[in-house]
């Protein structure tokens, strides 16, 4: 899945304009301050330029102080395009769906029951407002009466239409997606500027960006390390005047930047917005950034076993009868149960009855009679005949128990029966007729192509999946077994959801959760990371802290993905620009201090031109390295399926050992090429 | 060679069932020692009107620590000052000058035993007894009894009842000093009574020299000093009874007496790792951990016996120059003398049978880095404390990598925590080279021997030996001056406090948040790419940070003299 297809995405043109504008923008003061390792570059560059006329004017070399000037001023300039870099491109994500909505009129929905027509950003929480087909929806919200079918192609890509209904567990609309049968009320769920789309914009705007945890204890760590350096530099000063060296203050500029850690300093915000880039490439609306993170380090997935398992919709496959009831009744009574079921498994039972050769005269005998609806608390649906006869189907223990409540017994084959669809990985739904159980229906899944390689990915990864089901434990067990999951829990209810999550954080692990409905709410809130569906309902959504535009339970298993780059990435450059320092040592010491003791010249390993060419190519790889990690910063460093100690081998031996190596010969080639022209 | 086979055969036979020892006698679980020692431990209880079994959260148990030794420091000041009035005092020594009574006061408050004074000639017997031995034997036992509280509230995986604190400092401390300190001490020290070492409470002998002409009466001081000497180098203390320390024959007196003396410098760290494996049952964690310092042990020592194999820079030119010899006992020899230095700069003791001062500027160099490290044994108990202050830096660094929040043993590592032990880590430049710094920007303050490269050295040294606490130091300074010893005292109290409460107060705070259970998923910290890890970030921040001074102090002293 994945990064690979995520990234399939067209390419959108770079703002270049835009881009260097940030860049430059980000350099103003106040803005500078929230990165105290630039900060410090900054400073260095303003001590630099301010010593080039002095040294012009005293006959010094006043080239290389405007040099160093301009290589700090080019590092802080990379730093701050990078973060601009990743702001316009999250942003021209989302400025492409806010542009639909501004011009966006609403019919606001007035107490009496008239409509007032009022443009969008006026609309504030709670508001009603009215939208017919052909129309745009004018703000995210819930839907209070009606339902309708909506083109959710501006928010999702997906062209295909979808059913959104009142009181059901599809609720949920977006602003900027368009009615396209029936009309709507819709209660507006957030004000101006606080819809999932602000907020996700919010995530990738630099300037008012709030860290992340993670990001907030590592710029701790940042400025740590800048603080030591600064001390190490600026004690050098009395300590060589000790032994007799004047130190030149531009080198020590220069060997201070190098030595701070300017590399992950300077892409530590692109890395945060490119994460939260890349959620939203994936249709993932995270409500803040620490969502996005708290992926990462996702221990237990609670998955839907529909949707994400297997594929959305379960078909009927066999009319199975118990003892002598014929065939055909048990098919003729699911026939008449399921006529009106809206369901995807109700209209296949349709659909397969209809193949098996039911009376298609069948359906008058249901004229007039009164249907029951499947709820979740009796797990039961059917239909009152007007003849009198009351057929259900429904949950096999469900139907037992309603048998025997009318006075019926259970047939002595209900059990084997039920157990063998079962045993098949099938859901078995119980047919039943007054006080006559008549057999089962065979509902089978269809679990999705690859997901088996998907869970054992995971399971290297040292993530546990758990999948959640409303089928009995015998099917359930069939499925979680061909699907490969972890653990299941069958016959799960909201109640039961919520208390496995909290068994689960107990024992101390992060989990995470997808859900739509109403009674996901608790559990989705009380989950580290709750994924609410977009379609779900607004209880939902509000009670998760990420949501999925594509209403795709799935999705689940990329926030983890994403959550983890995010982090890796981080990591993976701190290391890097950590190791950096050992050779960057190696040049500006004997640089620094070769003219006064030539015998300190056995430091200088890689043999360079002169201390002018040594350090200039010490400062030009260390600002060159910040626009050169850039595509990391913004792609992430892949992640692939590995444990943790595999992972953390092969990122010590490419970041550690590579960020130990790489600046020797790098540092060695840009000396003589600067020889050159000096 | 014998004696060097000897001094590792020792420590590694003896540190085993020496661990085995301490993790039977500090254990939680009531065990047949408690009857033993028992009738010692509650008297003392009852004396202190304590409750050992009242659980201290960490803020209250380091509280206590620094009651204690706030009161100590105070004693042991006034002792100082006053021993010219006091008892036991058979050669009429006068009170010391307050600055240099503090600094001494604070230097044995902090495990330290930096010496700004001779021993023999301006402590009396009461202060070298009570004073100096009280505190020898008592800040070892807090070092360690602040690695057992973080070891059972950090370490062990699944804790045997709910812990409310992090244990009882008085209850730790006692034990320690009452189960471990004191039986050990009783007999390295009967072991170096028979090898010669004086234990007398006698006035000094005056003995009629055999050649008049130089001196017709020599003063030999004596004193109780087996029995300090026992615990000067069990407990990476390192103050002797003497001004020269265990290179005068009085204090370490025959080559067996040296093997002794030697091993006892590691011993106890050494054994502190198979304890602590036991306490917490994380036995590939402290395998790791052991690894990790060995290996930088077995660098440094190598780096400091083939440096002063070298000969003597002033000597090169000779045509058979030979090892160097200046400032280190014949009886010894070069090998033997980088041996203990190297081995007493990696344990924080501090005490030597050589001067650091006359050994080859690589020789002294890596002494310098050994305590810039400081965790390559480190001092009792500290030295693993300041190793898990670098396995949390390294923790942070590795759980990103592997793609997951920051969290140690499975708990959240979060700002807090960071920003604190980031404090603890910035202390030692800011300390060090914020100190040397300033030191010798005032060229009346630095009061050195040496001019240059060497004496750059020698104040780089004194308050790295301060910070680290480890007491050693370039004697060539003229160290007893008040700038040096305020400036000292606050290197002294910076650098055993904040590197040893700060991972106390961050297993305190991680104590309360949720653990995930160790998987495939999380940090392996006992692999070796972790340990790995850590040993570089222990590299990369502590020895990168000194290099700019080590290349204008040690480093530039050896190339200009042509190694």
């Amino acid at each position: 899945m994945s990064h690979t297809e995520l990234a399939k995405q067209p390419r959108r043109s770079l703002p270049i304009g835009q881009v260097v504008t940030g860049a430059v923008k980000g350099l103003a003061p106040h803005l500078l301050a929230r990165n105290p390792v630039m900060a410090v570059v900054a400073i260095g560059t303003v001590v630099c330029f301010g010593l080039t006329p002095i040294a012009f004017s005293q006959g010094e070399n006043g080239g290389f102080a405007l040099t160093i000037a301009l290589l700090l001023l080019a590092t802080v300039l990379f730093a701050t395009g990078a973060e601009s870099l990743a702001e316009s491109r999250g942003k021209a994500h989302a400025g492409a769906l806010r542009k639909t909505k501004g011009e966006l009129k609403a019919a606001k929905l007035n107490a009496d029951g008239t409509t007032s027509a009022v443009t969008a950003d006026s609309l504030r929480k709670g508001d009603r407002v009215k939208v017919v087909a052909g129309e745009l929806i004018p703000a995210d919200g819930d839907i209070v009466e009606g339902a309708a079918s909506i083109n959710e192609s501006a928010v999702t890509g997906e062209s295909a239409p979808v059913l959104r209904e009142a009181g059901t567990d599809n609720s949920g609309v977006s602003a900027g997606t368009k009615v396209l049968s029936d009309q709507l009320i819709i209660e507006v769920s957030a004000n101006p500027g606080e819809s999932l789309l602000d907020r996700m914009i919010a995530l990738v705007e630099g300037a008012s960006r709030q860290k992340t945890p993670s990001e907030l204890a590592l710029s701790v760590l940042l400025a740590m390390l800048t603080l030591v350096f600064l001390i190490v530099v600026v004690t050098l000063v009395p300590m060589a005047a000790f032994v007799g060296v004047e130190t030149s203050t531009v080198m020590l500029v220069a060997l201070l930047v190098c030595l701070i850690p300017t590399t992950i300093g300077g892409l530590l915000p692109a890395i945060g917005i490119a994460g939260m880039e890349r959620a939203m490439r994936a249709n993932l609306v995270a409500k803040s950034g620490k969502a996005v993170e708290i992926a990462g380090s996702i221990d237990t997935l609670l998955l839907d076993k529909t949707g994400t398992i297997t594929l959305g919709d379960r078909r009927a496959t066999e009319f199975a009868p118990c003892q002598q009831v014929p065939r055909s009744k048990v098919r003729d009574s699911a026939f008449l149960t399921s006529l009106e079921d809206p369901t995807p498994e109700g209209r296949s039972i349709v659909a397969l009855a209809t193949e098996q050769g039911v009376d298609v005269q069948l359906s008058e005998e249901a004229d007039g009679a009164s249907f029951e609806a499947f709820s979740a608390e009796t797990r039961l649906s059917g239909v009152d005949l007007t003849s009198g006869r009351k057929l259900r189907k429904g949950a096999p223990n469900a139907i037992a128990e309603w048998v025997k409540a009318q006075g019926g017994d259970i047939p002595s084959d209900y059990n084997q029966v039920i157990e063998r669809i079962s045993r098949d990985g099938a859901t078995p739904i119980a047919v039943a007729e007054d006080k006559q159980i008549l057999g089962v229906v065979a509902l089978s899944d269809v679990i999705k192509s690859g997901i088996a390689e998907k869970f054992a990915e995971l399971r290297a990864m040292g993530i546990k999946t758990v999948m959640i089901t409303g089928d009995n434990p015998i099917t359930a067990s069939a499925i979680a077994a061909t699907a490969g999951v972890d653990d299941y829990i069958a016959e799960a209810t909201p109640e039961r959801k919520l208390a496995l999550i909290r068994e689960e954080q107990a024992s101390g692990r992060l989990v995470a959760m997808v859900g739509d409905g109403t009674n996901d709410a608790p559990a989705l809130a009380q989950a580290d990371l709750g994924l609410a569906m977009n379609s779900g309902t607004q209880a939902a959504r509000e009670a998760a802290n990420m949501v999925d535009l594509d209403s795709d339970p799935g999705k689940l298993i990329s926030a983890v993905e994403i959550g983890k780059q995010l982090l890796v990435t981080r990591g993976a450059l701190t290391t890097f620009s950590l190791a950096n320092d050992v050779a960057k040592y190696f040049v500006i010491l004997p640089a620094l201090f070769a003219a006064s003791f030539p015998a300190l010249g056995v430091l200088d390993v890689m043999n360079l031109h002169s201390p002018i060419t040594a350090v200039l190519a010490a400062v030009l790889f260390n600002a060159l390295i910040i626009p050169a990690l850039i595509p990391f910063a913004l792609r992430g460093v892949s992640v692939k399926a590995a444990s943790a100690t595999v992972l953390l081998r092969r990122n010590l031996l490419i970041y550690g050992l590579g960020g130990l190596l790489l600046p020797f010969p790098a540092i060695k080639l840009f000396d003589m090429l600067i020889a050159l022209f000096i | 060679m014998t004696d060097m086979i000897a001094i590792y055969a020792l420590v590694a036979l003896l540190s085993v069932p020496l661990g085995i020892y301490i993790a039977h006698a500090l254990s939680a679980q009531p065990n047949r020692l408690d009857t033993l020692f028992g009738m010692i431990e509650k008297p003392i209880y009852r004396l202190a009107g304590v409750n050992s079994q009242h659980a201290m959260t960490w803020q209250v148990y380091a509280l206590a620590i620094l009651k204690l030794h706030v009161g100590l420091i105070l004693l042991a000041w006034l002792v100082f000052m006053c021993q010219g009035l006091l008892p036991l005092n058979p050669d009429g020594i006068p009170g010391m000058p307050w600055d240099t009574a503090l600094h001494t006061a604070v230097s044995f408050a902090t495990n330290t035993n930096q010496q700004h004074y001779s021993g023999q000639a301006q402590l009396s017997h009461l202060s070298q007894t009570f004073a100096i031995v009280t505190l020898q034997f008592l800040t070892p036992a807090t070092g360690l009894a602040v690695l057992v509280a973080i070891a059972r509230t950090l370490l062990v995986a699944k804790p045997a009842k709910v812990l409310n604190g992090v244990g009882n400092y008085y209850h730790d401390l006692t034990r320690t000093v009452v189960r471990v300190m004191l039986p050990l001490a009783a007999v390295v020290a009967l072991l170096l009574t028979w090898q010669g070492v004086p234990a007398s409470y006698q006035a000094a002998h005056q003995v009629e020299m055999l050649d008049p002409q130089v001196e017709e009466v020599q003063s030999i001081p004596l004193g109780p000093v087996a029995s300090m000497v026992a615990i000067k180098q069990l407990g990476t203390n390192g103050g002797g009874w003497y001004g020269p320390n265990s290179s005068v024959p009085l204090e370490n007196p025959t080559p067996l007496a040296n093997v002794i003396e030697t091993a006892s410098l590691t011993l106890i760290p050494i054994a502190l790792l198979i304890a602590i494996a036991l306490i917490s049952g994380r036995r590939r964690l402290m395998v790791g951990i052991g690894a990790v310092m060995i290996v930088f042990s077995l660098v440094s020592t190598s780096v400091v016996i083939s440096s002063e194999r070298m000969p003597n820079a002033a000597l090169a030119e000779l045509s058979q120059p030979g090892a160097n010899l200046e400032g280190k006992e014949l009886r010894f020899g070069t090998d033997l003398s980088a041996l203990w230095g190297s081995w007493t700069t990696q344990t924080s003791n501090g005490s030597v049978n050589a001067m650091h001062d006359s050994f080859n500027p690589m020789g002294g160099m890596m002494l310098l880095m050994d305590m810039f490290v400081n965790v390559t044994f480190g001092g009792v108990g500290v030295g693993l404390i300041g190793f898990f202050l670098y396995l949390m830096l390294a923790a942070f660094v590795g759980s990103l990598m592997v793609g997951r929040s920051p969290e140690l043993f499975g708990k959240p590592l979060e700002t807090r925590e960071m920003r604190w032990i980031s404090l603890a880590i910035l202390a030692q430049p800011l300390v060090i080279l914020g100190l040397s710094a300033l030191t010798v920007a005032m060229p009346s303050a630095a009061a050195n021997s040496n001019p240059g490269f060497h004496g750059l050295s020698q104040v780089l040294y004194e308050f790295t030996s301060a910070f680290a606490n480890n007491g050693s130091g370039f004697e060539g300074l003229g160290d007893d001056t008040t700038w040096w010893n305020i400036a000292c005292v606050v290197a002294l109290l910076i650098g055993r406090f904040l590197p040893m409460l700060v991972p106390l107060a961050v297993a305190g705070w991680l104590a309360a948040k949720r653990t995930a259970p160790a998987g495939r998923g999380t940090l392996p910290m006992d692999s070796p790419a972790f340990m790995g890890l850590t040993a570089g970030v222990i590299v990369i921040v502590n020895l990168l940070g000194f290099l700019p001074a080590l290349v204008l102090g040690p480093i530039a002293e050896s190339v200009v003299q042509g190694f």
